[in-house]
């Protein structure tokens, strides 16, 4: 009985530890769709975010100058893609491919500067803490290995990221700020009859994408792992795009298929830690196959921001 | 509003127009499609500035440089195509850009929707405040854009065509509102073509032809016929020669056609119509009343509710565009040429075969036959005269007169049975209309059966053997086009009664 009950603890903790990075990228998400512009550059920008995170953490030794970092490298880039699309009414999705290698490829060129040609920082010692480690372990409020420890024990990023849905979710839906920004992904010509400016907002919006996807990638390379390397980004831009839509544009939404993604990565380690007689391929194959099925199955259809994509021009007839 | 001229490019839009609205004021802007009363009154709230000309308000000078101007000296807009955000609610649409707030931003939502309440109340403009817009009417909707311009302390409010989209007991509503608004001190410039309208709300009417400014009249000092007969204007033009017509078969018939419009409301109601063989039968109309939903059904590009429509006596109602093009030979002239008639990045050739690349001789098995494709595009080019001649050019290359026999070529080449033209002199020069208007009245001289749907009255009486004024989506009247009156004609299409 202890048995399953500490499995399960572990199950959901690494959900929670996996499903953080998601999180993150995926409100960035939720924020600039809700605007009316695609970011397919997510992926570049967690990218980008995760080798920024781990080497300024590396050498200032302080992981919070590292996440902080980290957030600023991915507005870096959610600037440039707002120059592009907002200033310059570029194709939103062809910018987000190319923010896609220049985040990926800027990050190895000053990778391979920083530590000596190499294509992965060094480890990092000073990591996100776990804030609440003080109550588990030997004589403490709770025995470590225990449930509660491997459910509660958790990084910090972990606990920022729950904090973040709620208050995106709050911005969007309960201030001024948040209305107009969502006025502007449904209709920005009435928007801009009524003096809103349209510009100012989708900035904003997609600048603020970009923090939270470099925030995503740190809570991967300074959290979940101890150091950035070349693979360890691959695909979790894309994954938390997916969250973002299948969570319908929604944070709670977001937050629901990003949990989901990370139950099953949980899974597939446990089962790898179970020594399951089954190819680490096929295991590793699953967090995907179930995300789909699952999310396929049961959100349905999708109705996304009405002016999603569509260049914006004042006056343009 | 003085001296006001607007021009894009080349085209000037509003030429010198003065308009004086007094408070409480019910002021018509009245023209036909195309006149420039919609550019006016945009650059009225500042959406175009003006390229010559002055804006006073309360007789301060006033540069309207953007919206925000206008709205904040009292000036506010309803457009023909409402401005709201569909899946907010009400009251969030009449906030946005304005909101209410509590400290750090947050939305004061229940003081927000008190508002709301009170304005409705105060002006008789009920709506549900909570209610999302894409759930409302369109006559809801349209009060929620009049509360939207209240809401930020409009005066001035212009109304743009409001009443197209209104049913029947929608527009009274309105005319309520409207006596409501003025009452409280309000005026309102209200833009329109419907003459019967402008008889029962405004006190003044500014007519404006061709973006000149014609005048500005008392409203109870004219009947409907006189504005009719400044609104379309007596303008010289050149007839179209025809010889006597000899009336033969049936080619069209049409018994209580009902189709819906996008929006699913009732755009062709109960329509009937004959066409011979050897007539250009011209359907003369305001735009909006059914014209685009009628040819839709007939070519097959919508689905009708209800009623029968009959090629040669064969029944082809709810068939497909292919089938309608080339199983009961219906050639159709869109109104929209670069949209519907030309694939613009494909050249004169391939645009020439769009309706029958897949048929012998342009194709044999899954082969095109670009030798026969290009042959066939180079007798058309010279037999009408489409330049510049060759074949190989790509459609946007050439201009709108050239598009538009492109088309011509394309369709008269298919030899139809029936050949309905849509505007099919929109924007073209004083010398492309005369060939499209030739090229129609051939085409009747061949026995074929030409629907024509024109704006433009003078077209319709010029070119055509028989008129049909449509209105609200009926015939209301046939009338023949030989020594017919203009006025009754444009009466009749204001629906007013000849």
């Amino acid at each position: 009985m202890d048995v399953i009950i500490q499995d399960i603890g572990f199950i959901i903790g690494t959900t929670l530890m996996y499903s953080t990075p998601l999180i993150f990228t995926s409100l960035g998400g939720v924020i600039t769709e809700r605007s009316g512009v695609v970011n397919i550059g997510l992926e570049g920008m967690m990218y980008f975010g995760a080798f920024a995170g781990a080497a300024a953490a590396y050498f200032f030794q302080d992981p919070w100058l590292g996440l902080l970092c980290a957030a600023l490298g991915g507005a870096f880039w959610g600037l440039i893609h707002a120059i592009a699309c907002v200033s310059f009414a570029a194709e939103q999705i062809v910018s987000g491919i190319a923010i896609n290698f220049l985040g990926a490829g800027s990050a190895l060129f000053i990778s391979r500067i920083l530590f000596d040609g190499a294509t992965q920082t060094l480890t990092v010692v000073d990591k996100i803490p776990q804030p609440l480690n003080f109550l588990f372990g030997e004589g403490k409020l709770f025995p470590s290995s225990g449930f509660m420890d491997l459910v509660f024990n958790r990084f910090a990023t972990v606990y920022i990221a729950f904090a973040m849905v709620f208050i995106v979710w709050f911005v969007l839906y309960k201030t001024k700020t948040g209305m107009r920004v969502r006025a502007v992904g449904e209709n920005p010509e009435a928007a801009n009859t009524l003096g809103i400016s349209v510009v100012k907002i989708r900035y904003g919006a997609v600048i603020m994408s970009g923090f939270f996807a470099g925030l995503g990638g740190a809570a991967m390379s300074i959290a979940v792992v101890s150091r950035f390397s070349n693979t360890l980004i691959s695909g979790h831009g894309f994954i938390a795009l997916a969250a973002m839509i299948f969570g319908k544009w929604k944070p709670q939404g977001a937050l629901v298929a990003c949990l989901l993604f990370g139950a099953a990565k949980g899974f597939e380690i446990y089962l790898g830690a179970k020594g399951v007689p089954v190819a680490s391929d096929v295991l590793a194959m699953l967090p995907y196959v179930i995300t789909i099925v699952v999310l396929v199955g049961i959100v349905g259809k999708t109705v996304p921001p009405a002016a999603i994509g569509k260049i914006f021009e004042k006056g343009g007839h | 509003m003085s001296g006001i001229t607007k021009k894009f490019g080349d085209f000037t839009a509003n030429q010198n127009i003065n308009l004086t609205v007094h408070r409480g004021e019910v002021h018509a802007l009245l023209g036909e499609n195309g006149a420039g009363k919609t550019t006016l009154m945009n650059v009225l709230y500042g959406l175009y500035k003006p390229t010559e000309g002055t804006i006073k308000v309360n007789g301060k000078p006033l540069q309207v440089s953007d919206p925000n101007v206008a709205i904040a000296n009292g000036i506010g807009m309803v457009h023909q195509h409402f401005m709201l955000v569909d899946p907010f609610t009400v009251t969030e649409n009449i906030i946005l850009g304005n909101e209410p707030t509590k400290t750090f931003g947050v939305l004061d939502l229940q003081r927000a929707e008190e508002e709301v309440r009170q304005l409705s109340q105060t002006y008789g403009l009920h709506v549900e405040a909570t209610a999302k817009i894409q759930d409302l009417s369109v006559g809801s909707q349209q009060r929620v854009e009049i509360l939207k311009t209240l809401y930020r302390g409009a005066q001035i409010l212009i109304l743009d065509e409001p009443t197209a989209v209104l049913t029947p007991q929608e527009i009274q509503e309105l005319a309520n509102i409207i006596r409501n608004l003025t009452k409280a001190g309000k005026s309102i410039i209200i833009i329109t073509h419907k003459l019967n309208e402008i008889k029962q709300v405004a006190d003044y009417c500014t007519i404006i032809r061709r973006g000149a400014h014609i005048d500005t009249v008392q409203v109870n000092e004219v009947s409907e016929d006189d504005l009719a007969a400044k609104m379309v204007g007596r303008e010289v033009s050149f007839k179209v020669a025809k010889k006597q017509r000899e009336r033969g078969d049936k080619v069209l018939e049409i018994r209580g056609l009902e189709v819906e419009d996008s929006r699913g409301i009732t755009a062709v109601n109960g329509l009937d119509l004959d066409l011979y063989q050897g007539e250009i039968l011209g359907i003369a109309g305001i735009d909006g009343n059914g014209q685009k939903e009628l040819i839709e059904a007939l070519t097959g590009l919508t689905k009708v509710r209800s009623g029968v429509v009959k090629v040669r006596d064969k029944e082809v109602t709810n068939r497909t565009p292919g089938e309608m093009i080339n199983k009961h030979r219906v050639a159709h002239i869109p109104e929209d040429r670069q949209k519907r008639g030309l694939i613009f990045e494909f050249d004169i050739a391939e645009n020439m075969v769009l309706e029958k690349y897949n048929v012998p001789p342009f194709s044999r098995w899954f082969t095109l036959l670009w030798d026969k494709i290009y042959q066939n595009a180079d007798l058309l080019v010279k037999k009408f005269d489409i330049r510049p001649q060759d074949s190989r050019v790509l459609a946007r290359a050439l201009s709108g007169g050239n598009q538009q026999k492109m088309i011509i070529a394309r369709e008269v080449s298919n030899d139809p049975e029936l050949l309905i033209a849509a505007q099919p002199t929109r924007g073209l020069d004083v010398g492309a209309i005369e060939y499209v208007h030739q090229s129609l009245v051939e085409q009747r001289d061949a026995g074929k059966g030409v629907l024509l749907i024109s704006f433009e009255l003078d077209e319709i009486i010029n070119v055509s053997d028989r008129i049909a004024v449509i209105y609200e989506g009926e015939i209301v009247g046939i009338l023949d086009a030989e020594g017919v009156d203009e006025k009754s004609v444009g009466l009749m299409m204001a629906g007013g009664s000849a």
